[in-house]
């Protein structure tokens, strides 16, 4: 499956990732490579093979519906780039 | 005391031969004199230290000593441990000082061991060199022209250097075992599950794996058993009981049943690694082994199949790094989106991006089936060919890498790099553990040997290394620090 230019620069917008043009031209040539690499993937027959998410293939824990967790707020906002009054500040989002 | 082992040290300790004070001021003296050049560290954490090292002596002296308390260490700097730096080798974590401690922090704490610093590594674990590090490449002690192997290569380097007895690790495609061999040390990487991951900083969640590096199998052995365990904590840790490592370490090898994976030994493989590795098998023959030839056919697949599911898991776990509640942030963004684009293209490195890209492209619309999915189930495929290997052998024996170390700024090309882990990666996709044991050398450069067994089988590995380091001195050699001499 061959990459776009359009394609890198859709997985960085994805991604949150500021890419200029020339930055998505570079990673157009190495992904185009992993990306063949990659494909070798494709010339195994996996018909019928249930996909393999986790190698122990445990089933999530459960456990009692109770607090563990105190208020640790201002220890986990210390390092915070920018906070208020126990807010973190981000540009103005609604004008 | 820097050429002792952990397990020398810790008889030291407990004999009152030194003080864990008297030891740990040797060590940081050593950093200081010998890590400029070698860059191994990143943050080093004297006065923590010290006191540590106090509360061990103190501890001594009341009665409360257990086996590891005083022994000094380090920790890759993946460990959230707090009140100390924890970047994960990245310019987006350079602020981040940790609020809490990893569990393995805790529990090497707990035992009472003493931490020197955290150790340079791969930006985010991502990398074989140790050359994508925002703080600078670390150079292989027994050669300063050639990488240490990566991710974990300040800690293989340390080692190996004798700046500590051990050192943590973690390893999601053979950041362990690849720089253990690389620095001619010992590196063993868990059954996934078997150490818990909270608060170590997540790379790929079910392919990463914390575990410890030294010089010797039996000091792994001590180590393994301090941080081992079920964690409430971390979902994937597994609830089975924590044997003694150490007591079936002086079991006999007679009848042991060695296999050696055809694909192994194949094409790509050094010669003088291959001979190294060959040499190394003959030994475990004369300790009463036998050999035999097994196929993973497979092995071909792992590489690709990786390079899917890591950075699919990658691209989704770095998403949290978004300038808002930690790490770095970009300087008068104009608006939110302008806030995450920038303090994200500002604080990942290149390999990182690359692999974010990687993933969040296989991971979208029309790519996901193609790509993800059919990883994962290659991902089976890879794990039954070692399920069958195990039923016809007790552990399987192979290179740890093709190459020795390469040398600084050889590989340029990512594919390239990447093909380096080829005898590693299947390993954390099947989520059984392995282990790197020095083998030899090709000219100043280290081999290590890899011995791969089933699920939870740390016991019999950790066995099987040491009766090698038994017959053998490999572990034992030590570089020439022309520094040394000053």
């Amino acid at each position: 499956m061959a990459l776009e230019h359009a394609d890198v620069l859709r997985a960085a917008h994805l991604a949150r990732l500021g890419l200029d043009d020339d930055e998505a031209a570079h990673y157009l040539d190495d992904l185009g490579r992993i990306l063949a690499m990659v494909d070798q993937l494709q010339t195994l027959d996996t018909e019928g093979v249930d996909p393999l998410a986790h190698p122990l293939e445990t089933t999530q824990r459960l456990r009692a519906d109770e607090v563990t967790e105190t208020d640790q707020r201002d220890r986990f906002q210390r390092c915070a780039p920018a906070v208020e009054q126990g807010l973190y500040l981000v540009p103005r989002v609604v004008e | 005391m820097h050429d002792k082992t952990l397990t020398e040290l810790a008889a030291g300790l407990a004999a009152g031969e030194f003080s864990s004070r008297e030891l740990t001021q040797a060590l940081l003296a050593r950093i200081d004199r010998l890590d400029g050049d070698l860059n191994s560290f990143i943050s080093v954490t004297a006065e923590q230290a010290l006191a540590a090292a106090d509360r061990a002596d103190a501890a001594r002296a009341a009665g409360d000593a257990g086996p590891l308390t005083g022994v000094p260490l380090a920790l890759k700097d993946i460990f959230c441990t707090e009140g100390v730096k924890t970047s994960a080798g990245s310019r987006m974590l350079d602020n981040f000082i940790a609020p809490y401690d990893a569990t393995v922090v805790e529990k090497l704490r707990a035992a009472g061991t003493v931490s020197l610093g955290k150790t340079n590594m791969d930006e985010f674990a991502m990398g074989s060199s140790n050359e994508n590090s925002f703080f600078g490449p670390v150079k292989n002690p027994w050669d300063r022209d050639a990488v240490p192997g990566g991710s974990s290569g300040g800690s293989a380097a340390a080692v190996a250097a004798g700046l500590v007895p051990a050192a943590m690790g973690t390893d999601t495609g053979g950041s362990i075992r690849q720089p253990a061999a690389f620095c001619g040390i010992t590196g063993l990487k868990p059954t996934y599950g078997r150490v818990s991951r909270y608060g170590i900083i997540a790379y790929a969640s079910s392919l990463d794996q914390a575990g410890p590096m030294a010089r010797t199998a039996e000091d792994c052995a001590r180590l393994l058993g301090a941080i081992a365990g079920h964690d409430l904590r971390d979902s994937t840790s597994v609830a089975r009981g924590v044997p003694d490592y150490t007591e079936e370490l002086d079991a006999p090898l007679a009848g042991l049943k060695i296999g050696l994976p055809r694909e192994y030994f194949g094409e790509g493989l050094d010669p003088a690694v291959e001979s190294a590795v060959r040499e190394a098998i003959r030994v475990y023959e004369s300790l009463g082994a036998t050999v035999r030839e097994v196929s993973l056919p497979h092995t071909h697949y792992a590489i690709p199949a990786y390079y899917v599911i890591a950075p699919a898991e990658a691209s989704s776990n770095l998403s949290r790094y978004d300038g808002v509640r930690f790490g770095h942030r970009c300087d008068a963004p104009a608006d939110l989106t302008d806030l995450y684009k920038r303090s994200r293209a500002e604080g990942f490195g290149e390999e990182v991006k690359r692999r974010i890209l990687m993933g969040t492209h296989t991971l979208s619309e029309g790519f996901f089936d193609a790509y993800y999915k059919k990883a994962q189930q290659v991902r089976r495929l890879i794990r039954q060919d070692f399920l069958d290997a195990f039923d016809e052998v007790d552990v399987l024996m192979g290179p740890a890498s093709p190459t020795p170390a390469f040398d600084l700024g050889a590989r340029k090309d990512p594919v390239s790099m990447y093909l380096q882990d080829i005898y590693t990666i299947a390993i954390n996709l099947a989520g059984i553990p392995g282990i790197s044991v020095p083998a030899g050398f090709v000219g100043h450069r280290p081999v290590g040997l890899q011995i791969l067994g089933t699920h939870f089988a740390e016991a019999r590995l950790l066995n099987v290394a040491h009766q090698f380091q038994q017959a053998t001195d490999w572990h034992l050699r030590r570089p020439a620090l022309a520094e040394e001499t000053l």
